[in-house]
């Protein structure tokens, strides 16, 4: 007890930038701390885009058409494709989240291989809402 | 009993389990916008024409007198509100560590998704 007061513990905070960058994380971690990335700006996005375009879509048939002239720039098209993505990633991961909950899935393996799966559904979908979004089909 | 002697069952229970309330508003809210957002895809999806009519139709169509689709837009609208408080939330306690900026970020949080309530809820029922 005197020891731990008279020569206090040295810290290691690792928390600089280029060792956050470095850290190999698993993909489970990868899903988990992309969850939170797309938790965080869906949450910004929301009464900046997400909301005026919903209005857009709902008010009238002009307003609907509108949309497309706004998408025309290809700007415009990738921050929508991002919060696409972002939604796709965080409705995965949650319903992976929320089957951990039930404990299914929780050993090691298991949980790898959802992560994956994660990744695959979400991604495969932002390809699909993609192509779509810059008139592949 | 010494406090580090309450382990396990025997542990001092204080509070109003907040904590175990978000936990469970917080899947609770999530299965309820999961389940909405497969209601407005497979229902615009498979409308026939995909158009603006039929989009539109999702949140302002009535069953009698109800009007069910703007009712259940706005149900959805606070499950999303209050998910996205505690998902927040646990951001600013993981990463700032000072009180005093942490209460002012959290009080700017809930400003910001009381607006989204308001401005929301303006557009879906001038419909």
């Amino acid at each position: 007890m005197s020891d731990s007061a008279s020569k206090p513990r040295p810290q290691y905070r690792n928390l600089s930038v280029p060792q956050i960058l470095s850290y190999r994380l698993p993909l489970a971690g990868k899903s988990s701390i992309l969850h939170r990335a797309s938790g965080a700006l869906l949450f910004l996005c929301l009464p900046l885009v997400i909301i005026p375009l919903f209005g857009r879509s709902v008010t009238s048939a002009e307003s609907y058409a509108s949309i497309q002239e706004w998408t025309s720039n290809p700007l415009c098209k990738i921050v929508l494709l991002v919060l696409i993505w972002g939604y796709l990633h965080h409705f995965c991961a949650g319903i992976r989240y929320l089957t951990l909950d039930l404990h299914v899935g929780n050993d090691k393996v298991t949980a790898q291989k959802s992560a994956g799966v994660v990744f695959g559904i979400s991604l495969a979908l932002t390809v699909v809402f993609g192509l779509k979004l810059f008139g592949a089909w | 009993m010494a406090t580090h002697e309450r382990l396990g069952t025997k542990r001092l229970v204080v509070g109003a389990h907040y904590g175990t309330l978000d936990f469970i508003v917080q899947r609770c809210t999530a299965i309820i916008m999961a389940v909405y957002t497969l209601i407005l895809f497979f229902g615009f999806i498979f409308s026939s024409g995909m158009s603006f009519e039929t989009w539109q139709h999702l949140f302002v169509f009535h069953v009698g007198a109800l009007p069910v689709g703007q009712l259940l837009a706005t149900l959805a609208f606070f499950s999303l509100a209050w998910h996205a408080w505690i998902g927040v939330r646990d951001i600013w306690m993981d990463y700032v560590t000072s009180a005093g900026l942490r209460l002012f970020l959290q009080v700017l949080t809930i400003l910001w998704l009381v607006g989204s309530i308001v401005f929301f809820a303006k557009i879906l029922w001038s419909l």
